[in-house]
């Protein structure tokens, strides 16, 4: 009887000691939290925003749907697919940019609530956490993560007052329920002009998390693709799918895979620098994404590819402030400075400084879209019109081809 | 060429199923289904990883590695063995203690540093590099398939050797082998049941554990990760199965299911074959072997007869 007690008081003492392992850190960590891998985050990126008005919100022209709110008053609720602190790719930066929006505005700590490691495949999970913000006097709502889109929509009918922003979805009611995602092809164009200057081989890997039916990976796929076609014509992408949002060990052994078929850069669509890492043990090279991966991977990394959510979280915040608020979609790109390249590092191409800086002045000031004209794809098909440039809608719904220098093996 | 370099992947895939394999054949071996091989993978996981971060030294961080497993497994020793608990939910738990504690000294480990990354010293990632043995590995073709790996694929195949001469051809062997099929009997016998299932219990979370560090350290290139395993514990308790309880099978089994796990990125697209098809492809084949073991109703291909069961003495 005895041992059973001691057994029954062991078991109660290891799932303790498994709850604080779960429960803890509520707070992400403020300074530099890890940047690298991400948890699975299911769905989110399969994402096909701003069908209706994606309009950047800085077009808003002043006249706000609801009352301005003091700066004092507003509390802000944030809701986590996994934990900042996690070293999650997706999530870190999300609340990076959380931060980021802190420190300009100038909120105090209480005035963010976070709720972490919120399921997105688990609507009542998500109701209760936003409930929770509610109840504790948010006025504005994030959701990060693509499958908080119904409980947003649902909520946002219940509660006119309080404001949703919903990342990397598509719905949205004009008034206190918006989208906002980012054009990170253009940052993805711009590393593929490091790549094809890089390679000797003429053969350029990339890991995708997805195949062709995301158009987000296949968009950002076909953008590096033709960065690099920019400069270099003759040089070719490998194409290898993981087949999920979040597999350390799939990862390294696609970009093995790509290495051992001879591509001497890899990049990227997929959370651990584990690519880069095969990258740097095989002496060749790469290009990171989410965070700048060279930290992870110094004698590799040519540049990474990058967010900067707070563009976002601050001018959202700011127009709630200034009474400015108009319910309008957000999709911004390098011109709100929402996607951005990181530094190059010193192992590109002499010319490659130049001919990205060229490139993103074009794409700037408007002249260069990335996806303009027709362009030909990897079947033999065309895809857009002389003159014309894909819209929006089709960009983050509807590309399910790879561009013609695309090789799926 | 290709080839060669699709049966390397598959050998490295499969080496840490390997580790996770043979130490569950241990448990099993003694009659217990231990199902927190994942648990037992993830402390060696961090344990190897973190002591191997502070000391720089690469037998240290083996030895912690070995010592994290081994600590999950007197703990489920203890609860299974000692205290009779169950073997399913102690598992579980297990596993998911394991998982949950690996990850929450990873991320204080991660708030405490200043780049916001943990990567192992240069001097610990080169030791683990595949390296080709002198003279052998430049004999073309066979110096790259056979003698080019790193040191942890030959360490587990000399496990699995030595594990097998231990159960199948010492009287050491035997009687822990007894144990399994009918602790009542061995107990009879004179065999000290409970001390041979806390010593293979100890030694098969152990070699866990190493697998553990084998995921951090060779797949994730020596940077911390969270859920640094990934699942690979489940495979491992499925390849027991597959393996037949026999840890030189345990070997090509492994090197079959590293095979599986690889085959979509090399094999070419041009085969219209679904990716989740892959995914899938080692559980199917477990599931294929249960039904064929099952048919061929051999005795010795069996799960060991106790397996699953604690063994009260007094209810002999």
């Amino acid at each position: 009887m005895k041992k059973k007690v001691l057994g029954v008081l062991l078991c109660v003492a290891m799932t303790a000691a498994m709850m604080t392992g779960c429960g803890s850190k509520e707070e992400p960590a403020a300074n530099e939290a890890p940047a690298a891998s991400e948890a699975p985050e299911t769905a989110d990126e399969t994402a096909a925003p701003a069908q209706e008005s994606a309009a950047p919100a800085d077009a808003a022209a002043g006249e706000g749907i609801f009352k301005a709110i003091p700066k004092e008053e507003i509390k802000v609720g944030v809701i986590h697919i996994t934990d900042p602190a996690e070293g999650s790719g997706y999530t870190y930066t999300h609340d990076l940019g959380i931060q980021g929006m802190q420190k300009t505005i100038g909120l105090e700590d209480s005035q963010i609530i976070r709720k972490n490691k919120i399921p997105d495949t688990d609507p009542t999970a998500t109701e209760n956490a936003i409930r929770e913000c509610i109840e504790e006097g948010c006025n504005v709502i994030f959701a990060t993560s693509f499958n908080y889109m119904d409980t947003c929509e649902k909520l946002a009918a219940e509660y006119p007052d309080i404001i949703f922003s919903h990342g990397t979805g598509y719905k949205s009611n004009g008034t206190n329920f918006n989208n906002y995602f980012g054009r990170i092809y253009q940052s993805r164009y711009l590393s593929g002009i490091a790549a094809g200057l890089k390679t000797e081989s003429n053969k350029i890997g990339y890991v995708a998390a997805m195949d062709k039916e995301n158009t987000e990976v296949t968009g950002g796929l076909d953008a590096f693709a033709m960065g690099i076609y920019s400069v270099n014509p003759d040089a070719e992408v490998y194409v290898k799918v993981t087949n999920s949002w979040y597999d350390p060990e799939g990862e390294k052994q696609a970009a093995e895979a790509l290495i051992a078929k001879g591509c001497d850069v890899i990049g990227q669509h997929c959370d651990t620098p584990n690519p880069q890492l095969a990258a740097e043990e095989a002496g060749v090279w790469g290009v990171g994404y989410n965070s700048d991966m060279s930290k992870d991977a110094p004698d590799a990394v040519l540049c990474s590819v990058m967010w900067d959510w707070s563009k976002y979280y601050t001018t959202a915040v700011q127009s709630v402030i200034d009474g400015t608020w108009t319910g309008e979609n957000y999709y911004g790109g390098m011109k709100e400075g929402l996607v951005t390249l990181s530094e190059l590092s010193g192992l590109n191409d002499p010319e490659a400084k130049a001919k990205i800086e060229e490139a993103e002045a074009k794409m700037l000031d408007g002249s260069f879209n990335v996806f303009d004209g027709v362009i030909e794809t990897n079947d033999g098909s065309t895809v857009g019109t002389e003159g014309g440039t894909l819209d929006d809608a089709t960009i983050t719904g509807d590309i399910h081809w790879y561009f013609k220098n695309v090789v799926e093996e | 060429m290709n080839i060669i370099n699709f049966l390397v992947a598959a050998v490295l895939a499969g080496t840490p199923l390997l580790f996770g394999t043979i130490g569950e054949i241990l448990h099993e071996r003694v009659g217990h289904l231990n199902l927190g091989v994942e648990g037992m993978m993830s402390i060696g996981a961090c344990s190897g990883f973190m002591v191997g971060y502070m000391t720089d030294n690469f037998w240290i961080a083996m030895l912690a590695a070995f010592a994290g497993g081994a600590f999950g497994a007197l703990i489920y020793a203890v609860l299974t063995v000692t205290f009779m608990a169950n073997q399913n939910v102690t598992g579980l738990t297990l596993t998911i203690f394991g998982i949950g504690l690996a990850n929450f000294i990873g991320f204080y480990m991660l708030g405490k540093s200043e780049t916001g990354t943990l990567k192992l010293p240069e001097q610990i990632t080169a030791q683990m590099r595949g390296a080709k043995i002198p003279g052998l590995g430049s004999i073309p073709v066979l110096g790259d398939l056979l003698f080019s790996y790193n040191p942890f694929v030959y360490l587990g195949i000399i496990l699995a050797i030595i594990l097998s001469i231990y159960l199948f051809r010492t009287k050491t062997g035997l009687n822990v082998r007894s144990i399994g099929e009918n602790p009542a009997a061995a107990d009879a016998a004179g065999i000290k049941v409970t001390k041979w299932k806390y010593i293979n219990m100890i030694i098969g979370g152990g070699i866990c554990g190493i697998g553990g560090a084998y995921t951090i350290m060779i797949t994730n290139g020596g940077v911390w990760i969270t859920n640094c395993v990934g699942g690979l514990g489940w495979i491992a308790v499925a390849l027991v199965i597959f393996a037949n309880w026999k840890p030189v099978y345990a070997i090509y089994g492994s090197f079959v299911f590293g095979a599986f796990r690889i085959l979509k990125y090399y094999v070419p697209k041009s085969f219209p074959i679904p990716n989740a098809f892959y995914d899938m492809l080692p559980f199917l084949v477990t599931a294929v072997v249960l039904v064929v073991n099952s048919i061929r109703e051999k005795k010795e291909n069996a799960q060991p007869e106790s397996c699953g069961v604690n063994y009260f003495r007094e209810e002999r």
